[in-house]
Formats: C-alpha cells, sequence, structure tokens
C-alpha cells in the first residue's frame, strides 16, 4: 500500500513538473510572439533588426523548454509520448518543422552568401512565431477535446483518423485554444521587446499593438474557458481506472481544486494587469506581469486536465484507451530516480536567471548591438 | 501480436530515422570539440591579457556559432523522432529510456543555452573571468548533453538494469546505476566525445593551414595550429584507445556484430585481425545470402584472439557459432532463443488473457512466473527473437559492417600521423615551408567526418535487425501510420536539410574568406 501511495505521489509530482514546463513554454513563447509580428511592427530596417536580436538572445530557452518539456513527458508519462507523437504524426511534424526553420534562422539570416536571402529567414521566423504557438495550443486542447486512438494489449496506438492528428484543426474549440495562445505569445512578445529594446519609436509602435492583440486574445480564451467550463469531460474511475463522460468535468475540478481555481485567476489577473500597465501606464515591466500570468494560467489548466481523476489525454474514439496520469506513467523506480535529478531544477532556474540579467542589464540599441559583433 | 506491417513504412521509418541522423552528425561532432578549443584559446587569452587571442577566440566562436544553430535545429526533430515514428518502441522502453533524455534537457541542454547567451552577447557585460566560465560551461554542457543520448543509444545496444513487467507490456528501470554504467555507455560516450575533440581539432588546422597557404592572418593560424594539434593529437589517442575498448566491449554484448564488422564466419583459434581487405562473394550460402570471401587481405596473425580472449590460443566465435549454437563454449543457437522467446510471448500472452476474462488466480500465478529473476534471464531476455523467422534474419550486412569499421579504423591511425607530423613541424617551424603539408591538413577536413559517421553506420546497422538488442526487432518498434505519411515527411526534411546544409557551408566558407573581424 505504501508503495501504491509512493507512486501516485510521484505520479502527482510529475504532472505537476510536466505543467510548470507546460507554462514557461508558453511564456517563453514571447519569442515566438515576437516573430510573428517581424513584418507588420517594425517601421524600418534598424527596427527589425533590433526586434530580430531582442528575441535572438532568448530563443534558445524556448527552444531548450520544448525540448526539456518533451524530453520530461517521454521519461515520466511515456505512453502519451508514444500514443499521441506516434499518433497525432502530422500536428507533431508541423510544429517541428516550424522549429527547425527558427533555430537557423537566426544565425543565418544577415550572414553574408547565406544562399537563400534574408527575406526567406525572416519568413522562416514568421512561420515559427505563427505556427509553433498556434498548433501547440490546439494539440494541446485535445487533452479537453479529446483524440481518436485506441491501444492494443501490448499499448501500441492505432490512430483511427486518416488525418495522424490534423483532424484536430476541425475542431472550434480546439482552433480558440490555439488562437488565444498565438495571441497571448504576440503580447507577451510586445511587451518583451518594450521592456529589452531601447528606440523609443518602436516602443510606441508595439504599445499600440498591444490593445488588438489582447482584445483578440481575450475573445478567443473566454471562448475556449467557458466551452471548457461548461462542456462535458471525461472521469476516470478511482477504482476500477474505467473511464466515462461526466457533465461539467471541469468545472467540478475547479470547484474540487480550489487552490487550482486561485492559482487560474491569479494568472489571468496577471496577463490583465501586465496588458493594461503597459497600455495605460507606460511601464516596461508589464511582460513580468503578463509571463507569470501565463505560467499560472497554463499551469492550473494542466492541473485541471490531469488531476482530480482526469484522463488527461481522453480517447473519443474508445473512451477505456484514454490516458490517465496513473495508466501512462512511468514505473515508480523511474519517477524516484527523476524525482531526485527534479531537485536540481531550482539551480537551473537560478543560474538562467542570473545568466538572463546579465547579458539583459543594458537596453539593445544599434550601439550596444555594433559593441557586441555577434548580430543576428 | 505481431500483425502485418506494410514493409515499406517500416524502410521509410529508417530512412527518415537514418537521414535525421546523418545530418545531426554532421554538426554535433564539431560542437563537441569546438567548444573545448574555445575555452583553451579564451583561457590563454584570460592568463595572458593577449588581445590577439581573444580575436582568435572570437573568430572560432563566429564559426562555432554558425555550426550550433544548424546541430541544434536538426537534434530536436531526433528526439521527438522516438515518438512520432518508433512509437511502439517508445513505450517498450520509455521507462528506461526518456530518463537520460529527460536529464539531458535538465541538466546539460539548459546549460549549454544558458550559457551560449553569455559567450556570444557577454563580452562587454560580464567579468572576463565569468566569461570564460560561460565557455567551458558551454563545453561541458554539450559534452554533458552527449552522454545522456549515448547512456539511451548504449541500453540499446546492451539492455540492462531493467525488468520487463508482464502488467503493464514493458521494460521497466530497476537501476539507474546499471543503466548509466553499462559498459558499452562508458566505452561509447568517451569514444564519441573524443572523435568530436579530433573532428574539431582537424577543422580548425584545415582552416588554419589555408591561411598559411593564403599568407594571411599568420599569427592567428600558427597560434590555432599549435592548440589544434596538440589537442588533436591527444584526442586521436584517446580515439584509438577507446576504439579498441569499444570493439573488446562489443565482442562481448553483440557477438553477432563483432564477427560481422571482422567478416569472421568460421570461429578460429589464432584469429588474426585484418587491417585491410576487400571482401568477394563466396560460393557458400549462409541462409539466403552468400557468405563473403577476402579478395586481397592484409592480416596480422593471431592479434584478434588476443585482443578479445587474451591469448593466441583464445577462440574468437564467427557467424555461423552465433547463429547455429557452440555447445563447447557455451554459445545458444538462434533456434533455442527463438524457442524461449516464442515461450515468454506465449506466457504473456495467457497472462494478458486470464486478466481480461476476469480470472485473476489464474492471472496471479502466471505472472508470479514471469517475474522470477529465471524467467526474466533466459526467457524474456530473447523476446524479440519471438518475432524471428529464420537464424539468418539476424545478420546485418556483412559489407557494410566490414567495410563501415576497417575505413574508420584506418582513418583513425591516418589522424594520429597527421596530428603527430603537424605538431613535428610547428616545433621545427619548417611547417610553412613545407606547403605540401598545408593542402594535406585542408583536404583532410572532411575525413573526420567521414569517420564518425561510418562508426555511427556500423553502431546501427551493424545491430539489425534489433531496435533493441534482443528484445525487440525494427518492425515491432514502429510507429502504425500511413507509410505515405512518412514518405512525405521524409522528402520535406531530406530538402530542408539539405538546403540548410548548403547554406551553412556557404556562410561558414564565407566567413572564414572574411577571416576574423575584431
Amino acid at each position: 500500500m505504501t508503495v501504491m501511495i509512493s507512486h501516485m505521489f510521484l505520479q502527482h509530482y510529475w504532472w505537476i513538473i510536466v505543467s510548470i514546463l507546460a507554462g514557461l513554454l508558453v511564456f517563453l513563447m514571447f519569442v515566438q510572439g515576437g516573430q510573428s509580428l517581424i513584418f507588420s511592427l517594425p517601421g524600418n530596417e534598424i527596427q527589425k533588426t533590433l526586434i530580430v536580436n531582442s528575441l535572438g538572445r532568448k530563443w534558445e530557452f524556448t527552444f531548450t523548454t520544448l525540448v526539456t518539456f518533451g524530453g520530461a513527458f517521454f521519461a515520466s508519462f511515456p505512453l502519451f509520448y508514444a500514443t499521441s507523437f506516434g499518433g497525432a504524426y502530422w500536428v507533431w511534424i508541423a510544429i517541428l518543422f516550424s522549429f527547425i526553420l527558427q533555430a537557423v534562422a537566426y544565425e543565418f539570416r544577415s550572414k553574408p552568401v547565406n544562399i537563400f536571402g534574408q527575406k526567406t529567414f525572416d519568413i522562416f521566423l514568421f512561420i515559427n512565431g505563427a505556427l509553433g504557438p498556434f498548433l501547440i495550443g490546439t494539440a494541446v486542447a485535445t487533452f479537453f477535446t479529446g483524440a481518436m486512438f485506441s491501444l492494443d494489449s501490448m499499448n501500441s496506438v492505432h490512430w483511427e483518423t486518416p488525418y495522424y492528428g490534423l483532424e484536430a484543426l476541425f475542431n472550434i474549440r480546439n482552433l480558440t485554444l490555439g488562437l488565444a495562445v498565438l495571441f497571448l505569445s504576440r503580447i507577451n512578445g510586445l511587451l518583451y521587446i518594450i521592456n529589452s529594446v531601447g528606440e523609443e519609436d518602436l516602443i510606441s509602435t508595439a504599445r499600440k499593438k498591444i490593445l488588438l492583440n489582447s482584445v483578440l486574445f481575450l475573445v478567443f480564451f473566454l471562448f475556449f474557458v467557458v466551452s471548457l467550463l461548461v462542456s462535458k469531460g471525461f472521469a476516470a474511475d478511482p477504482a476500477t481506472g474505467a473511464v466515462t463522460e461526466e457533465k461539467f468535468k471541469y468545472l467540478y475540478n475547479f470547484i474540487r481544486m480550489p487552490l487550482v481555481l486561485v492559482i487560474f485567476l491569479t494568472g489571468v489577473v496577471g496577463v490583465l494587469y501586465g496588458i493594461a500597465v503597459s497600455i495605460f501606464g507606460k511601464s516596461d515591466k508589464g511582460i513580468w506581469f503578463t509571463g507569470a500570468g501565463s505560467i499560472f494560467a497554463v499551469f492550473s489548466l494542466f492541473l485541471v486536465a490531469g488531476f482530480n481523476g482526469t484522463p488527461f489525454y481522453p480517447s473519443v474514439y474508445d473512451m477505456q484507451s484514454s490516458l490517465t496520469i496513473y495508466n501512462a506513467s512511468s514505473s515508480l523506480f523511474t519517477l524516484k530516480a527523476m524525482m531526485y535529478v527534479s531537485f536540481i531544477i531550482p539551480f537551473v532556474i537560478a543560474y538562467i536567471w542570473y545568466a538572463w540579467q546579465s547579458v539583459n542589464n543594458t537596453k539593445i540599441t544599434e550601439e550596444e548591438m555594433k559593441s557586441e559583433g555577434h548580430v543576428y | 501480436m505481431i500483425e502485418n506491417i506494410d514493409l515499406s513504412l517500416i524502410d521509410w521509418s529508417r530512412a527518415q530515422f537514418a537521414l535525421t541522423a546523418v545530418y545531426h552528425w554532421l554538426f554535433v561532432p564539431l560542437t563537441l570539440g569546438l567548444s573545448f578549443l574555445l575555452a583553451i584559446m579564451e583561457s590563454i587569452y584570460v592568463k595572458t591579457g593577449d588581445e590577439k587571442w581573444k580575436r582568435i577566440t572570437r573568430f572560432w566562436m563566429t564559426l562555432f556559432g554558425i555550426n550550433f544553430a544548424i546541430g541544434v535545429a536538426t537534434g530536436i526533430i531526433l528526439e521527438f523522432e522516438f515518438g512520432t515514428n518508433w512509437s511502439n518502441y517508445s513505450w517498450f522502453v520509455g521507462d528506461i529510456f526518456g530518463a537520460p533524455l529527460a536529464i539531458e534537457g535538465i541538466l546539460a541542454f539548459f546549460l549549454e543555452s544558458t550559457f551560449v547567451a553569455v559567450m556570444f552577447f557577454g563580452w562587454n557585460k560580464v567579468s572576463k573571468k565569468f566569461h570564460l566560465l560561460s565557455t567551458w560551461l558551454v563545453a561541458v554542457g554539450a559534452n554533458l548533453s552527449a552522454l545522456w543520448i549515448l547512456v539511451a543509444n548504449a541500453w540499446m545496444q546492451n539492455p540492462v538494469g531493467m525488468a520487463f513487467n508482464p502488467e503493464t507490456a514493458r521494460n521497466e528501470m530497476i537501476s539507474f546505476w546499471a543503466v548509466l554504467f553499462n559498459q558499452v555507455a562508458v566505452a561509447k560516450f568517451l569514444h564519441t566525445i573524443s572523435s568530436g575533440f579530433l573532428l574539431a581539432s582537424m577543422f580548425v588546422l584545415g582552416i588554419s593551414a589555408w591561411f598559411l597557404i593564403r599568407r594571411r592572418e599568420q599569427f592567428m593560424a600558427r597560434r590555432s595550429i599549435l592548440v589544434a594539434s596538440i589537442f588533436g593529437l591527444l584526442a586521436s589517442l584517446m580515439v584509438a584507445y577507446t576504439g579498441d575498448d569499444s570493439a573488446r566491449t562489443i565482442a562481448k554484448t553483440q557477438p553477432v556484430k563483432f564477427a560481422s564488422m571482422e567478416a569472421l564466419y568460421q570461429g578460429k583459434t589464432n584469429a588474426g585481425l585484418v587491417a585491410v581487405g576487400f571482401l568477394k562473394d563466396a560460393d557458400r550460402k549462409l541462409g539466403e545470402h552468400n557468405e563473403k570471401d577476402f579478395s586481397f587481405r592484409i592480416e596480422i596473425p593471431s592479434l584478434m584472439s588476443v585482443l578479445t580472449g587474451g591469448s593466441a590460443g583464445s577462440y574468437v566465435p564467427g557467424l555461423r557459432d552465433n547463429l547455429y549454437g557452440n555447445d563447447s563454449l557455451g554459445i545458444m543457437s538462434v533456434n533455442d532463443k527463438q524457442v524461449r522467446g516464442r515461450e515468454a510471448r506465449r506466457m504473456l500472452l495467457s497472462y494478458q488473457n486470464a486478466r481480461k476474462s476476469g480470472d485473476g488466480g489464474r492471472a496471479d500465478s502466471l505472472k508470479n512466473i514471469l517475474v522470477t529473476k529465471d524467467y526474466q534471464e533466459n526467457y524474456f531476455r530473447y523476446f524479440g527473437y519471438s518475432s524471428i523467422d529464420r537464424p539468418e534474419e539476424v545478420l546485418p550486412d556483412i559489407s557494410v559492417s566490414f567495410y563501415s569499421f576497417h575505413l574508420m579504423v584506418i582513418l583513425g591511425f591516418l589522424f594520429i600521423m597527421i596530428f603527430a607530423i603537424a605538431i613535428y613541424m610547428l616545433f621545427k617551424d619548417i611547417l610553412e615551408k613545407n606547403r605540401w603539408f598545408l593542402w594535406v591538413l585542408l583536404f583532410s577536413i572532411p575525413l573526420p567526418y567521414i569517420a564518425s559517421e561510418l562508426g555511427w553506420v556500423l553502431a546501427e546497422m551493424g545491430r539489425q535487425p534489433w531496435i533493441i538488442q534482443d528484445l525487440m526487432t525494427i518492425p515491432m518498434g514502429v510507429s502504425r501510420i500511413a507509410s505515405g505519411s512518412v514518405l512525405t515527411t521524409f522528402i520535406l526534411f531530406a530538402i530542408l536539410f539539405t538546403g540548410l546544409l548548403i547554406s551553412e557551408v556557404s556562410i561558414m566558407v564565407k566567413q572564414i574568406k572574411t577571416g576574423p573581424k575584431h
């Protein structure tokens, strides 16, 4: 019994870690959000270079967080990794494809003789900026709306549509979360640029763009949240593991886990406050509020998706194949070994923070870029 | 349990993974080695305060940055392709394989990516010492990344530290340390990183030679050659030593691969080591395929027996011993392994059926048998053989194994010579007078790339048909998706990677021609 409780504790522990990584990833997608503005925000080439260089100094954090998010999912919930990646093939491949484009675009865009020209690499940045957050949001929405798969006796996945994941795009709720994540990333991107670039005209244009992006974000986000609260959800019986549909499941999850509700509301307030101080207060610190708010909101949505006997990856084709944090997890031994490794995370965050501060201690301007020499 | 799988799905899934791995490995070794060379050069700068060393460091750092970006780009695909294309494999081993990947992300990737930003953008923002520390941490982070992914790969070559859990139908880790200190992992890690050091040294040496040929940036070129030739010689000696260790480990853990890379069909005592050889089809058959004979070979008598068994009288098992068994040596035949693997599968099915039909008593009694150490070691260990029909199916392509191994070894010895000659000429101050040697250095740049890729060809193609040695064959591990989808993504990746490679090489050449800016 002790072993069971410990395993259950670790399954919860690792879902929390995965949820934190998801929150961090959405925040760090300010890089993608900023990239999606690469053609519409700058008024001239110098401003574009400033935007690209301010984002370019952070792109690897997002990239590494995505890789770690995937690795942590693989290690702690391998059945999800196998099922979703092996089945919803096209969605994940499209996401990865856009990230390949990004990884080279920064380093190659302004280098002479790059064969394809700067414009092409800027388009790569735009594609990653627009598609990355949208597709990740759409894919994560299937945690709530379900996917079409079944598992056999060896837990091998069989995807039951010929679209291999692209069918997620035919669901309006999935699309709204995708668009909400995209516009949140754009807001975070604008606020990051306001925070890190030292060019008044650019900052002023960025401020003007916050409002429209915020309105669009709120429309899609509220649509998704309301539909989540009023829709049917999926519930796993704690004793047998049998999965059934349950009305208002996610609303009940919030009510039964009030702390999660508080975290969610704190996150939403944080995002709104960050937006408000940036539009009305002319502050350049808005990114920290919207950033923290994004982390909190996404973190709490993941907890709602996986805790309180909720299958975090429901199958709408064969409900009993649905994945819970219990049936999809690694063994007790592996989760415990990994837990010891996870203790190092605060140390990792500490040195990231220190390095971030030491590189960001001056605003990025034309002169600053020239003095550092490594210009994207 | 094994359904009919479209063969083209398997082929395209393999092709896509191979394509990604080959491209990824064009960039990673340079990152592994050049990061340390940068750290050494910058250390000299900080120690001496000589601005010329800073300039040298920054020049190589620019090239490092170009290479690093494309290495990262191709790397992300590899991690996720385990899921997208090998999902059944991912579940079967995720409990073990996932952990090193996650640790790689938490421990190594963040270290690398955090301090790479300081390395590029911190010259005027942080202290000299903190910048130097960042450069060293990038090198450590990059090489730590290699450690964890190689631990994962080594487990596929030699699965240890796990037990099969019939309840979840997968392998589960029972010893983290056994997985980490797997003898294959240790040998593979040291061999791989040292080959990266070697490759980067040759890269620096070749480009520096070009500057000397053009009589440009001579100070930088000479200093770079000094650092790279010493580092390269040490690395190439380490490659030879760890390569020997790797081969011995393979002889123990993957005897079929070992016999294939030596093209040794019939085991023998006093077995010689083939230094150079060419293969031809023999009249004899092994299964459906003709055996290979040597049309030409230079052999060092008895050396293979000495290296693998400690004396000339040691018997080195050949492919026939490993396929058909050798009682006197205690080598089990593939037929015997098939019987055991099928028994394990039958028992697992019985257990699953008992559970499904609600017969808890029978399920429990079967499970009690399945989890015993004896059953795990003597039956589940051969689980993969249950999907083997004929013993000869466990043979990899002999020519590919033989040539990839021997060409790699020949190149390895050539590198030792090149580095040694470079050091000699440099210290005798005759390097620039011997322009032919400068050209040799320049044209040697691609050779470590070839050797390094050949190493992976041997490691991966030499262990066919296994995705996990003895436990799972390739068809068992593949994702069941439409082969047309995989073919399409293969083409997309092939076009994209090739385009990016052309762009990368073009940018790199231009940067080299431009020379140091600072």
